[in-house]
């Protein structure tokens, strides 16, 4: 038979498998993704148990029931056996089963709004450890990531302590990207008006990439970072020098930042404006727009009723904002009922510091 | 990138809304050149018709037609050019990508890309598998259950037409403005008015639409004929398992279309009317569109794959020369898939942040599914088991499928488990995966249900050789292809980017692009296959109707078949009909004919598809008059078509009595 050497072709994927091993999802840094590699693993292997099985079987059929094989039986009207029928349908709900129960269970303790446990495979988390907070916010084509804790905010660049776990608030301006750092942990959406959330932790010291792993548009394939994991002393150095950086974070600056634009340098903002992730959240960084947060409230009791239809405004900077630039009427908006509380700069308290306390293995 | 157009007076845009001159490509050297050889190309084929003086004849027996097997074979020659062009799309992705590294950019800017890889998903999965699908079941339904047409054969013309008219708006397009940026499935916001303000998006929009129309009207026409038209004896336990696959995905279909339909309807309120269904601002929530997008999209899935598991079925017992093995488990195992396609949508979007009971309800859900495929696949297996098995082109590719369909089934359930879909969801990862299971097992089954059907359809085979070197070419160049897209997304690599800076990626991708290269060498050979057969067809001619020793009713009748496809309705009384009859001593009746009572052409499906393509076009540009004026006309046609009683004829008994003569007379030569 002549199908039968070119299909040794299937072997391929072996050697693929094989070339996939030191790639990136399979030689992650941090406990989130490696657990989640070995999942891939499990599962892999539990459904090679079947699938091999089968293309053994389905190769050794063609091959012995060909119609040159006058030896081989030949049935021409069997077609039913209650065993076999046990077995086929038997057989994959067994593995399911297992599959299904190793689903559930990761499914739930990797869930990315639950707070972490561990550290990796062999350490819990220490008792004293206080977790990084970073806000981050995917942006028309760039990531911004504001460190409440410190007062401070980075664009495409991120930096987190090795072995401290790291709180993620996820949101973004404008369209739904994904935020996703392959070393880290698996990815989560980013999406504006709504805040996502993700608990991961890095184990070995380095720089890896970070990117949106959601088409967001024309910049989207620029739209990297680096994520450095630095020791607890590395980290504090890092933070010391963001803050020492003289350019500040406030809506006027953002509202700039915000505005598309493609393969951003790194940044970084000594000082940052207390409730700015909020109001990102909330998409009144405009001064005179309404937040979700109190349109929500007023409409939960009812609303406005016809005054609200009145409460409209127009965004002066619209034209730039939104993509393309088909003359258009500018879109509108709810006005804010109060007036905006001046801009006043994150002060942290006590902020944490990692390199004293750095949990050694 | 557009430019701001400067201000046009009142009359012109009242005229001519968004449209004007800017809107052709004319500063695109590549669309230029690709409209250069589509226009060519097309003069071409009308000097060649019009030497021919055959436009009178394609307009009333093809255009015109309301003949199933017509419309069927309309649907596949429409299939076949949108797989061309949606394989530009593909190699041209694979070309930017092979070269895009570091300083090089590649030659297509992002906004180009954005269009052609949107465009790419868009047509293979809406005009060229969708039409391939539906032409299968167009042409063979009937003929499987015994039936001389669908039950509304007018509406099947027109359905077929509406479909065409989306293909029209896409192709049109290219040339006349641009395409949607947004991805196949357009997820808001960045596909609402704000972030894609331009025409593409409308473009999508309306291409879908008007072409859903058909879908949905080829959808109930199946289910009815399916349900009602079955021959006499033929319970719904015994019809061949294709016309069971394709009653699955007919409801399916009914189901399922009109929530794209509501959705799209939503999203283009959003674009034309300033709603907020799916806006960021004032309440809209796009994740409402995403959820509503996949409880179409999901089904849609199954709806592509279900009719070619019909097809393998077939063509896995007849060429095993033995009844399929486990028919009612078959039959169950189809009718669970469409149960359970409707409760695993949300496995699209795990990372959109359900929570973890959510999530692993609709992962397990997704492998359940898994159990009826993996039942399936055994039942071919062991049908094959004790056969004498015949490796013809149609087996051929069924066998490239059982191979390849294994390893996309593997990755799918891989994908279906929540936390790893969290490192895997929208990389190349995924792309590999439903390319190994569309390409393994939607293309491999058209593939393998046109080989089968072809001898039926135009009464001579297929070419053997040319086929081979395509079924190879397809199969070696697709793990090319696509395998190195699975070693990519465990780098990380994610869908839809247009330049890299990590130059070790490269090798991947040209690997990648040589297998399109073998795939375009593949498409090509199948063009020459049916180039080499046409030229042979004295040769390769099929005499008595049926050259497979195949089983089901369909190989009863002549090849081709009549009009009316059978002068005396057949009785039923087993599964595989044909077989039981020709086991039995079946003799066919050769006198008494009677007349027939056939449906007659009409030009009103053409017309009112035709004005559907006005009024899309219209809507996308916001002429707003033409809009209007086309609508009410539409509204017009339909009413006048419908004061047409002219709708009838029947062929004379006499002439019945000459055609089935000719086939008594074949018969004769082929048992002399």
């Amino acid at each position: 038979m002549s199908a039968r050497i070119p299909y040794s072709l299937l072997l391929l994927p072996l050697t693929f498998l094989l070339a996939g091993c030191d790639a990136v999802v399979m030689s992650p840094s941090g406990d989130i993704a490696m657990q989640q590699r070995d999942l891939i693993v499990v599962s892999t292997v539990l459904m090679l148990l079947i699938v091999v099985p089968v293309m053994l079987l389905t190769g050794f059929f063609a091959w012995h029931y060909r119609q040159s094989n006058k030896k081989a039986a030949y049935e021409p009207e069997w077609h039913h056996s209650t065993q076999l029928e046990l077995v086929i349908w038997s057989a994959p709900l067994l593995i399911i089963i297992a599959l299904g129960a190793v689903t559930w269970i990761t499914t739930h303790t990797l869930d990315p709004y639950r707070k972490l446990d561990r550290l990796d495979a062999s350490r819990p988390i220490p008792a004293d450890v206080q977790p990084l907070k970073v806000q981050v916010v995917a942006l028309d084509w760039k990531w911004l990531f504001i460190y409440p804790d410190y007062g401070v905010a980075s664009v495409n660049e991120m930096a987190a302590p090795v072995d401290v776990p790291i709180e993620f608030q996820i949101t973004a301006s404008t369209v739904m990207n994904a935020f996703y750092v392959p070393a880290l942990a698996g990815m989560i959406y980013a999406m504006p008006g709504m805040q996502t959330q993700l608990h991961a932790v890095i184990n070995k010291a380095g720089d890896y990439e970070g990117f949106s792993a959601n088409y967001s548009g024309a910049g989207f394939s620029h739209m990297r970072f680096t994520f450095k994991g630095l020791d607890g002393a590395g980290f504090d150095q890092w933070v010391a020098g963001v803050r020492s950086s003289p350019t500040t974070l406030g809506r006027e600056e953002y509202l700039k930042l915000e505005r598309p634009s493609e393969r951003e340098p790194v940044r970084h903002y000594g000082q940052t404006m207390a409730g700015l992730y909020d109001a990102i959240l909330n998409l009144c960084v405009e001064p005179t727009k309404m937040c979700m947060r109190d349109m929500m409230a007023i409409d939960a009791k009812g609303g406005l009723g016809l005054a609200g239809v009145y409460n409209l405004s127009r965004l002066s900077y619209d034209a730039e904002r939104r993509r393309g630039s088909l003359p258009q009427p500018p879109a509108e908006y709810v006005t804010a009922l109060c007036a905006v509380a001046p801009e006043v700069m994150l002060s942290p308290a006590a902020p944490p510091s990692y390199g004293l306390s750095r949990l050694a293995p | 990138m557009q430019t701001p157009t400067p201000e046009r007076s009142e009359l012109m845009q009242t005229l001519f809304g968004r449209l004007s001159l800017d809107a052709i490509p004319y500063h695109e050297p590549i669309l230029l050149g690709t409209f250069a050889a589509t226009a060519l190309l097309g003069l071409a084929v009308i000097a060649w018709i019009t030497r021919a003086r055959a436009w009178g004849w394609l307009w009333r027996d093809w255009f015109c037609s309301i003949d199933h097997k017509k419309i069927g074979v309309m649907y596949m020659i429409l299939a076949l050019v949108m797989l061309l062009r949606g394989f530009a799309d593909a190699i041209m992705m694979r070309l930017q990508q092979a070269m895009a590294f570091g300083d090089a950019m590649g030659y297509l800017p992002p906004h180009h890309y954005d269009q052609i890889f949107t465009a790419h998903g868009v047509i293979m999965i809406f005009f060229v598998a969708m039409p391939f699908v539906t032409g299968l079941m167009n042409y063979v339904v009937p003929l499987q259950i015994g039936a001389r047409d669908v039950a509304f054969p007018f509406l099947n013309n027109f359905s077929f037409w509406m479909t065409v008219v989306g293909a029209v708006l896409v192709m049109a397009s290219l040339f006349i403005g641009e395409f949607s940026t947004a991805g196949w499935l357009a997820y808001p916001p960045l596909s609402g008015a704000d972030y894609s303000p331009g025409v593409g998006m409308d473009y999508y929009i309306w291409a879908l639409q008007i072409a859903g129309v058909g879908t949905l009207l080829s959808g109930v026409n199946l289910i009815v004929t399916i349900v009602k038209m079955r021959a006499p004896g033929m319970t719904l336990m015994k019809m061949p398992v294709f016309t069971w696959t394709s009653l699955c995905t007919n409801v399916l279909i009914v189901a399922a279309f009109p929530v794209l339909t509501a959705v799209l309807v939503l999203l283009s309120l959003d674009r034309y009317a300033d709603t907020n269904f799916f806006t960021n601002d004032f309440g809209g929530n796009p994740m409402m569109y995403v959820n509503l997008i996949w409880i179409w999209g999901h089904p849609e899935v199954y709806i592509l794959i279900l009719p070619l598991f019909g097809v393998f079925s077939e063509v896995v017992s007849t060429f095993s020369g033995k009844r399929l093995f486990g028919y009612t488990s078959m039959v169950y195992a189809t009718v669970v898939i469409t149960i359970l396609s409707y409760l695993v949508w949300l496995h699209h979007f795990f990372t959109m942040g359900s929570g973890a009971s959510v999530n692993s309800f609709f992962g397990i859900t997704t492998m359940i599914i898994s159990i009826p495929t993996g039942a399936k696949m055994f039942n071919w297996l062991f049908t094959m088991y004790r056969g004498r098995i015949r490796f013809e082109l149609p087996m051929l590719w069924t066998m490239g499928f059982m191979f390849t369909f294994v390893i996309g089934g593997m990755t799918g359930v891989l994908l279906a488990v929540p936390p790893a879909d969290f490192v895997l969801h929208n990389s190349l990862f995924l792309i590999a995966h439903f390319h190994n299971v569309i390409i393994g097992g939607v293309v491999f089954g058209v593939f393998a249900g046109i080989s089968y059907w072809f001898p039926k359809v135009f009464g001579y085979h297929l070419d053997k050789f040319w086929g081979k070197v395509s079924f190879w070419c397809w199969q070696i160049g697709f793990l090319f292809a696509f395998m190195p897209l699975y070693v990519l997304g465990l780098m990380g690599v994610t869908r839809r980017v247009s330049h890299f800076e990590d130059a070790s990626l490269q090798p991947w991708f040209i690997t990648a692009a040589f297998g399109a290269v073998l795939i375009g060498a593949g498409i090509l050979a199948s063009l020459i296959q049916f180039y080499v057969s046409y030229k042979r067809r004295a040769s390769l001619r099929v005499v008595g109707g049926d050259p497979w020793n195949a089983r089901t009713l369909e190989w009863s009748t002549s090849s081709p078949p009549p009009e009316y496809n059978f002068a005396f309705t057949p009785r039923v009384h087993e599964v595989d009909a044909w077989w039981d009859m020709k086991r039995n001593g079946y003799v066919r009746p050769t006198s008494g004919f009677l007349a027939i009572h056939m449906p007659k052409g009409t030009a009103a499906g053409i017309t009112l598809a035709g004005i559907s393509l006005v009024f899309g076009f219209a809507m996308i540009w916001h002429i707003w008059w033409l809009a209007g004026l086309s609508f009410a006309g539409l509204i017009g046609a339909a009413i006048t078509h419908s004061f047409n009683y002219d709708r009838d004829y029947h062929i004379p008994a006499d002439e019945v009595t000459r055609t089935e003569d000719a086939h008594t007379r074949e018969l004769a030569a082929q048992e002399a």
